[in-house]
């Protein structure tokens, strides 16, 4: 019930967002975004002490004779991506206030309907209704990008859309592929146990080829290495809001959707390309911390740098052992965070200096220095120093790929050295040394960018010295898959 | 049945509006004669049966009135969306009736059991499409769209009636049932120049869906057609020749369908391919719909060749009939009201988001079926498809489909561009009739409905 509450509260106030107006719209849907994570804190509530109690899961029949269920319900993997989402969307709202967005009621209410799809995507226990929701995820972000993005928006997000419904509609012909397995008295079924067992009882060749048309529709969404291409533009051009909402929680969908909807099914297909996915994750890592270095403009740096960081998430999920799915949990939740405060720094120098070029900017520190110590947290927390949040994570996910390939672990590892790199380089160029440009000056933070920067800041460093509450849910759901998959 | 008398009694009644001076009241009268055909067609689905005419040459079976309900619904909106468009035609008679006797090809070949009915049915519906598509008189275009028409449908007519001599040849007879007993009888000492018939009357009727590679004329004449008539081309006319397809295949040569599903196979490829690729270069909206309904033909003749192996329900191929009909109905009737000053290209476009954001979201709404995003019909349009191809030996054919959508949803989403993120040239706003408003609301409401709630439609059409 609470988890059908999740999902059509922010929908419903979408539809209020839709009809008001200016200044209204925005506080709206953050008062409403706020209720939408106290809920979620109460689910959390009750998962945590009866979570037997019938009240997380909600299962009406959709459409009869396909065995389409409205199925959602919550268990360790789904809560943890909930209050991602449930706790980055008021931060993402809030985030937008200095900036005035035209149509702004739009602009909220498509916010808030994505929201309503990306908790349905966590939460869905039916692999048809997985679907649709993850197709009703793209439909906003699209249009947000579309309407409010930067130059040359028509053709980047025309990119992105046409690269992710490729992916999608591979994947639809995978779970289709499924679900013509799932024979129970003469009927088909869509829950996701049936598809589990469907999956498990093809034979390794037929979970071979499942495995990438399934896998490739995640692995855009991620997006990792060859499928990335559409990534950098895509961040750069998009709204800042729409970029958070893009690397902080939509990228998470891939990184979800393959411990949830890939491994318990193609266990076999696995093992088979298991090794060949982690493969192209390193290089991903790899390739695009090399990238990063040389990039100029920080939007577009941090833009590859999610890259670097998913692809290491990706390949701790894909070694399937117990420290590399816990790891990723664990980085996921880090890395949204983090991206979401690096994007928001990003906006920061863009409206407070008028360029994001790191070469041009300097000395911002003499100018501004409490915004120099929020930023080195955030800095500190993604190139993952212990007693931040993203330590925990990293140091799971070396660990886990090291068991399933030393070498492999190795380079994996760069992206912690090349991260240090690019991250603190670029800390140093934009705040420390001389001013560059005497034209440039760096007022002070206005009172709802100090708020979001807090928090995201007291988050860094609250679970990076005590992480256990989210670790012990991390470490029961990645028991519950391996579970699953044996 | 009734619902074919209806009709053929309205397109006399048209005639006769002229001489007896009611011409205003024509439109209300033909409104209500399609609504109560649609009525007693629902009544005549209610009992379960099938009625048999004219010596059993036409038969009203549940099939084929499910498909004459989806021609009849398409008609009454087309009717509404055609009112002023009606109104500035000085002989606005002869239109009407033109359009209720196509309407009545229509219905005959939907339920078609003999070969004659079927040759009728296509001619009955084809003449009075080859007048209305060259029916601007003073456009070069129309009238080259008219001539186009009439000498390709010719010639596919041709082919469809030499096909039909060899196979009377063989079998003795026109009947489609016997033809099959036929078949079954002979299996192993079947004269060649059968086959040859079975092949050209596939030519004939791909042509007729506009399927590649036969599908030339279509653009062009879609493209020269007033934009309403190619609304109706697109909508009533491909549904009509789908479900005359779907019979004479799948009950007549269904078992010789290894001769046949072969060059299907090649048909869908080269429609999937040719369609969506030249689709997404075009600039005119009019003639990228053209294409994009070529593509819609293989996806639906997709399901004709899964059909003969997996013996699956029709349920998908009906179900993509209406949301592709509804899908066509909603953007043509804004292509139309957009492009009244005859710019077709896609600026036309540009900026209605401003202008008119009503229009905007209709179109956003439809264009995303047609392309075939959830929880709208076109969804489940295409996931029924999928379905039934799956298990086949086709399923090089689904990845080709899958690469193909993608593509597809490239120049659908041209059109959401242009509206959102183009801007405007000029500032005027778009009027529109209040029926034509009605129309396109109702249209794009049933494209949500049917798209949240396909298993209401599934399970009304599971034989």
């Amino acid at each position: 019930m609470l988890t059908a509450l999740l999902i059509g509260f922010p929908l419903f106030a979408a539809l209020l967002v839709f009809f008001s107006k200016g200044t209204m719209a925005r506080n709206l849907a953050l008062t409403s975004s706020v209720i939408e994570f106290v809920i979620s804190l109460i689910a959390l509530y009750v998962f945590k002490n009866t979570p037997d109690s019938g009240l997380l899961v909600f299962d009406c029949v959709w459409v009869q004779s396909l065995g389409i269920h409205f199925s959602v319900g919550i268990d360790a993997l789904s809560i943890l991506m909930i209050l991602l989402t449930t706790f980055l969307v008021p931060l993402i709202i809030l985030s937008s206030y200095k900036n005035s967005y035209a149509n702004s009621h739009n602009f909220y209410g498509l916010i808030l309907v994505m929201q309503m799809a990306l908790v349905g995507v966590f939460s869905a226990n039916d692999g048809f209704l997985f679907y649709v929701f993850w197709e009703l995820a793209l439909i906003p972000i699209y249009f947000i990008c579309l309407m409010w993005g930067g130059e040359n928006r028509g053709a980047i997000t025309f990119k992105f859309f046409v690269y992710t419904l490729f992916g999608s509609l591979f994947m639809l012909v995978g779970l289709i592929y499924l679900y013509n397995h799932t024979y129970i008295d003469g009927l088909k079924s869509w829950a996701i146990q049936d598809l589990y067992n469907a999956g498990r009882s093809l034979n390794a060749g037929q979970q071979g080829i499942l495995f990438w048309l399934i896998f490739i529709a995640f692995a855009i969404k991620m997006p990792i290495f060859p499928f990335h291409t559409w990534q950098p533009d895509t961040y750069v051009n998009a709204p800042t809001q729409g970029t958070m909402l893009l690397s902080g929680i939509m990228l998470k969908m891939g990184t979800f959707g393959v411990i949830k909807w890939l491994l318990p099914i193609v266990p076999l297909g696995l093992e088979k390309w298991g090794g060949t996915a982690i493969g192209l994750s390193v290089i991903g890592i790899v390739y695009a911390s090399c990238i990063a270095i040389v990039q100029k403009d920080f939007k577009r740096l941090i833009a590859y740098s999610s890259i670097a960081h998913v692809g290491l998430i990706s390949a701790g999920i894909l070694s399937a052992n117990q420290q590399g799915i816990q790891g990723a949990l664990m980085q996921m939740l880090a890395h949204g965070v983090n991206v979401v405060g690096l994007f928001f720094i990003a906006d920061i120098l863009l409206q407070h200096t008028g360029t994001r070029e790191i070469e041009k900017l300097g000395g911002i520190r003499g100018m501004n220095g409490n915004f120099a110590v929020l930023f080195l947290i955030v800095v500190l927390g993604s190139v993952a120093l212990p007693l931040t949040n993203g330590f925990v994570g990293e140091f799971l996910l070396i660990n886990g790929v090291y068991q399933f390939s030393a070498i492999l672990a190795a380079f994996a590892g760069l992206t912690i050295i090349l991260g240090a790199v690019y991250m603190l380089r670029s800390y140093q160029n934009i705040m420390l040394g001389e001013r560059r440009d005497s034209n440039i000056t760096f007022g002070p933070l206005a009172s709802t960018e100090k708020a979001v920067l807090i928090i995201v800041c007291i988050v860094i460093v609250a679970f990076g010295v005590y992480p256990k509450p989210l670790n012990d849910i991390a470490e029961e759901a990645t028991r519950t898959i391996l579970t699953v998959m044996k | 049945m009734k619902g074919l008398l209806i009709i053929s009694g309205l397109g006399i009644l048209a005639m006769l509006a002229e001489i007896f001076k009611f011409k205003k009241l024509l439109l209300p009268i033909v409104l209500l004669g399609i609504v109560s055909a649609f009525v007693l067609n629902y009544f005549e689905w209610k009992t379960g049966m099938s009625f048999q005419y004219f010596d059993n040459m036409i038969s009203f079976d549940k099939p084929a009135i499910a498909f004459s309900g989806i021609i009849l619904a398409t008609a009454f909106f087309w009717f509404i969306l055609a009112n002023d468009y009606f109104e500035e035609e000085s002989n606005l008679v002869d239109h009407f009736a033109l359009v209720l006797f196509a309407l009545v090809g229509a219905l005959m070949l939907t339920s078609f059991k003999n070969m004659t009915t079927l040759f009728l049915g296509i001619e009955i519906m084809s003449i009075p499409l080859y007048v209305l598509a060259a029916s601007k008189k003073n456009d070069m275009r129309s009238n080259e769209a008219g001539f186009k028409y009439l000498i390709m449908g010719s010639f596919a007519s041709a082919f469809l009636l030499f096909g039909i001599a060899l196979i009377y040849g063989a079998s003795g007879s026109f009947d489609i049932m016997v033809i099959r007993q036929y078949i079954s009888a002979h299996v192993n000492d079947m004269p060649m120049f059968f086959y040859v018939g079975v092949v050209m009357m596939l030519v004939a009727m791909c042509f007729k869906v506009s399927a590649a590679p036969f599908h030339f004329w279509a653009p062009d004449v879609y493209e020269g057609s007033p934009t309403l008539i190619t609304a109706l081309m697109s909508t009533v006319v491909k549904t009509a020749a789908f479900a005359a397809f779907l019979r004479l295949f799948l009950i007549g040569f269904a078992e010789v369908s290894e001769v046949w599903t072969g060059i299907l196979a090649a048909v869908v490829a080269l429609s999937l391919i040719i369609a969506n690729f030249s689709a997404a270069m075009q600039t005119s909206v009019k003639r990228m719909l053209a294409y994009s309904s070529i593509s819609h033909a293989g996806f639906m003749l997709m399901v004709i060749m899964a059909n003969v192996r997996s013996n699956m329900s029709l349920d998908a191929i009906i179900y993509y009939s209406l949301a592709y009909s509804i899908g066509s109905i909603t953007s043509f009737g804004i292509l139309y009201n957009v492009t009244r000053k005859g710019n077709e290209t896609i600026d036309a476009f540009n900026g209605l988001s401003k202008r008119n954001p009503f229009l905007a979201i209709c179109m956003t709404i439809s264009m995303l079926s047609l392309a075939g995003i959830p929880i709208t019909a076109g969804f489940f349009a295409k996931y029924y498809v999928f379905t039934t191809v799956i298990g086949t030996h086709y399923q090089w054919l689904l990845i080709l489909a899958v690469i193909t959508s993608a593509v597809g949803a490239y120049y659908y989403l041209k059109v959401i561009i242009a509206m959102y993120f183009k801007e405007q040239e000029e500032q005027d706003s778009v009027v529109m009739e209040g029926s034509n408003k009605f129309v396109i609301i109702l249209t794009t409401a049933v494209t949500l409905i049917i798209g949240l709630a396909p298993g209401m439609i599934a399970e009304m059409f599971k034989f």
